[in-house]
């Protein structure tokens, strides 16, 4: 069995990323290195004179960073949470599509996280959190659940990564010693993978309910205040799907990216695009439906309050990107994935990078407006970010895809050894499974 | 504390007493005009009705140190809590400045200091030796004074009698010269506080949500 698991011919074009790297790979590297740059320059700036340099103001306390953070935990219920739910509803699609979602999740959670830093006034105070720790607020309820879910899901890429670490260790060239650590002796026993299924069986199910509870309580931090239009009870679940539903997007993206770039049409079939979009459609009709439910809500109940807020997203300063999002969430990918036809490679990816960028707006619609209306009356301000935000926002994103580059150096993006199990087992496995559901077959 | 509205002119002369007994930073003009002044009194103008029907009212607003403050729960490092006094503590100190606290407060009382506090030299001077300067990054409020609380209770210890109300009124209250506003133990039945709260004409900002504030407004015909 050892044998043939080492042949590196079969799969020949998983190992070829990590074997070789091409000229315009440094050259893309190079160009994020540089905006990376800037941001930190940015971001050191901000450090130096204060959190002035941005366009905050009273009373918009909260902007592009605050986004930003519900944006980035949100993308990263593409990888676990999907993954996981695809392993243990046993679709055989999954095998080549898992650990590329799985690497977003873990990489984002440090945007995510990030961007509450770099928000903070004081980031060289932020172990007061730890030492003076105060349960009764929901940021203390997000360091916690997010801890978890980083940790679960790192776990959750790193178990499934250890069979094809050892593959590298035994096969490849470059950097022996670094595989040998991490396949933890890997020889890929019987007993070892029943081990390692266990494990990752334990691990998919686990996730899910960590995954879920990061995104709600994200939710929660505006929720549980009384402000207008965040004090909402369906806060929560909005949250999560919204959250499932721009991962979805950011998923595709990648999967589109990695299949050019790296030439894994045969991996990444069409059929996969074709699966992921029609799950994608059911989130673009769910958040739909979680928007039309809340703002209905709104209006309808029709509190002066509230409606400040409402009418200032449907008509007034914040309609552009209001409707911006409807755009980006809606009109734009619900054609495309409607229709067989178009929920191809392409068609996917359009939809999901329309509704990646209408996530964030959807965010940013969801933090800002709020704010900018208190009860009290107030001098007018408007927020307007500056530079060190969006220098920082491009940054965050560069860092990202840099990480993400580097992992496929590194790592087989597509899971090698769940792919020849699959070759090997599962056409018998789906074959008996099948067979159990259908009446008029004896069950032995 | 009460502030009885028939009389206030709108002098801000609590503001500028506030401003300078807490050690509050001068915002230049510019930064002000983007919503970066601090006060920590401020006198808000309510308009009530529309052309030509219309009403103007000025009201002074410090911190309404609530019996449930809205911002002491959110704050994750209990940089702001109700301390034993009753009143809403800030500590600038432990304060990470994650402004949670200020966009969860209804009555936005809570300012940030978007830089290093400056004041021009000649007022460098003149600072509050007990009231600590904030650094960049961190929330700031009303205290009620608490630093005078502190003071007058050395005091009365020193010279081994109990607190009177008389010993401790915040600078706003002082410096009011209207004499609009009053100062003192709420939970005294007999004082004059409390006396003013229970007036025909006494009301406290968004009552509905329940923070219960211990700010109490007079005005006729509210």
């Amino acid at each position: 069995m050892d044998e043939k698991h080492l042949n590196l011919e079969e799969d020949a074009a998983l190992f070829e990323p990590i074997r070789r790297t091409e000229k315009y790979f440094y050259l893309v590297l190079s160009l994020l290195v540089a905006v990376i740059l800037w941001a930190t320059f940015a971001y050191l700036y901000q450090y130096r004179h204060g959190l002035g340099v941005t366009g905050l103001a009273r009373p918009v306390f909260w902007g592009v960073y605050i986004t930003n953070f519900v944006f980035f935990i949100g993308i990263s219920h593409a990888g676990t949470l999907i993954s996981a739910i695809l392993r243990l509803a046993k679709a055989e699609w999954r095998r080549s599509i898992t650990r590329s979602a799985e690497v977003i999740t873990v990489l984002v959670l440090f945007f995510g996280v990030g961007n509450i830093l770099m928000d903070l006034g004081r980031p060289d105070r932020m172990l007061n959190i730890i030492q003076y720790s105060q349960f009764q607020s929901p940021l203390l309820w997000d360091v916690l659940s997010i801890t978890i879910y980083l940790t679960a899901s790192s776990i959750y890429l790193y178990l499934p990564l250890i069979p094809d670490i050892a593959l590298l260790r035994d096969g490849g060239e470059k950097w022996k010693w670094f595989y040998r650590i991490l396949a933890l002796g890997w020889k890929g026993t019987e007993k070892q993978h029943h081990l390692l299924e266990k494990g990752i069986a334990f691990m998919a199910i686990l996730v899910i309910p960590v995954a879920v509870s990061v995104h709600t309580v994200v939710s929660f931090v505006f929720a549980m205040t009384i402000q207008p239009m965040w004090h909402s009870a369906i806060f929560g679940p909005y949250f999560v799907a919204g959250a499932i539903f721009s991962g979805i997007a950011a998923l595709i993206v990648a999967m589109n990216v990695i299949r050019k770039v790296y030439h894994l049409e045969d991996y990444l079939r069409p059929v996969h695009f074709n699966n992921l979009g029609i799950l994608l459609l059911v989130m673009t009709l769910l958040w739909f439906y979680f928007t039309f439910t809340e703002y209905l809500t709104t209006y309808y109940g029709g509190e002066p309050i509230h409606m400040t807020i409402f009418w200032s997203k449907f008509t007034g300063g914040f309609a552009l990107p209001f409707w911006g999002m409807f755009l980006f969430c809606f009109v734009i990918p619900l054609p495309i994935l409607s229709f067989k036809r178009t929920r191809t490679p392409l068609g996917t990816l359009i939809a999901s990078v329309s509704i990646v960028i209408g996530m964030w707006l959807e965010r940013f619609v969801i933090v800002v407006p709020t704010l900018t209306n208190p009860r009290l009356p107030n001098e007018l301000v408007t927020y307007s970010p500056t530079w060190v935000e969006w220098s920082i926002l491009a940054g965050c994103l560069s860092f990202f895809i840099l990480l993400y580059m580097i992992f496929t150096k590194v790592f087989p993006i597509v899971s090698i050894w769940e792919v020849r199990e699959g070759r090997e087992k599962s056409m018998a496995e789906v074959q008996e499974r099948i067979k159990t559901y259908l009446p008029g077959i004896g069950i032995e | 504390m009460v502030i009885d509205l028939d009389k206030c002119s709108g002098c801000e002369a609590c503001v500028v007493a506030c401003q300078a007994e807490n050690n509050v930073p001068i915002i230049g003009p510019e930064e002000s005009a983007k919503g970066r002044t601090i006060h920590w009194i401020e006198l808000i103008p309510y308009i009530e009705g529309e052309y030509p029907h219309i009403k103007a009212r000025l009201l002074p607003r410090p911190c309404m140190h609530c019996d449930h403050p809205p911002c002491a729960k959110v704050c994750p490092v209990y940089a702001t809590y109700i301390n034993e006094e009753g009143l809403v503590a800030q500590i600038n100190h432990r304060c990470i400045g994650c402004r949670y606290c200020t966009t969860a407060c209804p009555y936005t009382v809570k300012y940030f200091n978007w830089y290093a506090p400056e004041w021009p030299k000649e007022m460098k001077g003149s600072l509050n030796r007990d009231v600590s300067i904030r650094t960049k990054g961190v929330v700031e409020k009303c205290t009620f004074c608490h630093h005078r609380l502190l003071r007058a209770r050395e005091k009365a210890r020193a010279e081994g009698r109990n607190l009177l109300p008389e010993d401790y009124i915040p600078a706003c209250v002082q410096a009011c010269p209207s004499g609009a506003m009053y100062f003192g133990d709420l939970n005294d039945p007999f004082s004059t506080v409390s006396i003013l709260s229970r007036e025909r004409r006494a009301f406290r900002l968004m009552e509905e949500l329940g923070t219960e504030p211990k700010v109490y407004y007079l005005s006729e015909g509210m």
